[in-house]
């Protein structure tokens, strides 16, 4: 089995950072695997600005945020980039299976980070009831799907909750042509930056209802309506009030986990030698830390193999 | 007459009161750093906002290419400006900050590449 001496597993923005810095602070071997075909992870289909003030003090998109990473990465030779390249398994011994095109992978890592970024939470985590109709999804795979795919996933929408990405959705379904019918956050405030209710929400005058949760899905083959409810302080229904808002998409954006199963599968942290960094770790508001703190944890990997 | 807005510059979103008289901002208070100053005039005077979106490619590693106008434009034209990107389609290779659109929607804007395609 041949053995690498840093393998950084995920190619977002925490992943190239903590590459970049582990080469910096002198990491030689460095294997850095990507499971999609270009670099960049989710900033990729982030199109809106907002990224980079406080590390580029410039405001830039999520791509060009990715690209000046991407460019920089590129420029190193030490670091060997795989694309399309997912891991199957991880073991407490740092051996990795990946798989590729083409191949199936083992390989070994004297020093490991982990980068896979988060999960957003899904329809199922809420307890929304209802039927299971199309038309219903996070607001994170709106996103690719317009973004990146370009298509349009609904024409009549009603958000679940008030995240960033949904916020960010809201607008980015207007833009496109579509009705974004309403908001609706169970908590009393937004669960997003104010700068995303002011500039996606209020400027397209979208209603948002606060202290108001989604009590039923309805519609057979498609999305056809949903039932809204008011709540408490304690998030219990208030009884009389529903109301029905007619739409064809529902969008879930509650909020984002970890995304840790390989950890899991080797039995969980703490591992000699492995490093957690970005959303993987704890999940961000801005990318801008992401790369800052990742870059430490970079840094901490070229001392562990310094030291090993 | 006093104004209440959130500033949108930065991820802090200041609240900001902005004080006018005939429809000029004559002060500024709540933010953080000069830029809540700028923003506020902009906002209470001509709010304008930077544009995002995709255009479709044709022949190109990537289906859609996205773009940004780089300087913000009034927000009263961005619907008219999203019509405007959905007629153009872009068949030739791109670099992050390529001009796709010279004087877009109004002079001095340009409507640019956010990323590389091949």
């Amino acid at each position: 089995m041949i053995t690498r001496d840093l393998v950084i597993i995920g190619g977002g923005p925490a992943g190239m950072a903590a590459a970049i810095s582990a080469h910096e602070n002198g990491v030689r071997d460095i294997l850095l695997l990507e499971r999609d075909q270009y670099l960049g992870g989710i900033l990729n289909q982030c199109v809106h600005t907002g990224f980079g003030l406080e590390y580029f003090k410039e405001v830039l998109t999520g791509p060009e945020y990715a690209g000046r990473f991407i460019k920089k990465l590129s420029a190193v030779p030490a670091i060997e980039v795989s694309l399309k390249s997912f891991c199957v398994s991880l073991t407490r011994e740092k051996e990795i299976t990946y798989i590729r095109p083409g191949a199936l992978e083992r390989i070994r890592a004297k020093a490991l980070v982990m980068a896979t970024g988060c999960r957003e939470k899904t329809r199922e985590m809420t307890h929304i009831a209802g039927t299971r109709p199309a038309g219903i999804f996070s607001a994170g795979l709106a996103q690719k799907l317009i973004n990146i795919e370009g298509l349009l996933p609904g024409r009549e929408i009603v958000i679940s909750g008030s995240g960033d990405i949904g916020l960010i959705m809201a607008r980015r379904f207007l833009l496109e042509g579509a009705k974004v019918n309403a908001v609706i956050e169970i908590q009393s405030t937004t669960r997003g930056l104010l700068r995303n209710v002011v500039q996606c929400v209020e400027d397209f005058e979208i209603p948002v209802y606060y202290n108001h949760r989604i009590s039923r899905i309805r519609g057979r083959d498609r999305v056809e309506a949903v039932d809204v409810v008011k709540v408490d302080e304690k998030f219990n229904d208030v009884k009389g009030s529903d109301f029905r808002i007619s739409c064809d998409t529902v969008l879930i954006s509650v909020g984002l986990i970890p995304e840790n199963e390989l950890i899991e599968m080797a039995g969980g942290m703490p591992i000699d030698g492995i490093f957690q960094c970005g959303n993987s770790l704890r999940v961000y508001d801005i990318v801008d830390s992401v790369s800052k703190d990742s870059a430490e944890t970079g840094r901490a990997a070229a001392e562990y193999l310094k030291n090993a | 007459m006093l104004k209440k807005i959130t500033c949108i510059e930065c991820p802090l979103g200041c609240p900001l009161s902005v004080e006018m008289e005939d429809c000029r901002v004559i002060r500024v208070s709540g933010n953080k750093c000069p830029k809540g100053i700028i923003y506020a005039s902009s906002e209470a005077e001509n709010p304008a906002r930077f544009l995002t979106s995709v255009i479709s490619s044709r022949g190109l590693s990537l289906k859609m290419i996205p773009v940004r106008t780089d300087k913000p434009i009034p927000k009263s034209s961005l619907a008219e400006a999203m019509k405007e990107i959905k007629r153009l389609t872009i068949n030739r290779p791109v670099k992050t900050g390529d001009i796709i659109v010279n004087d877009f929607m109004r002079e001095g804007i340009n409507l640019i590449a956010t990323r590389d395609c091949v």
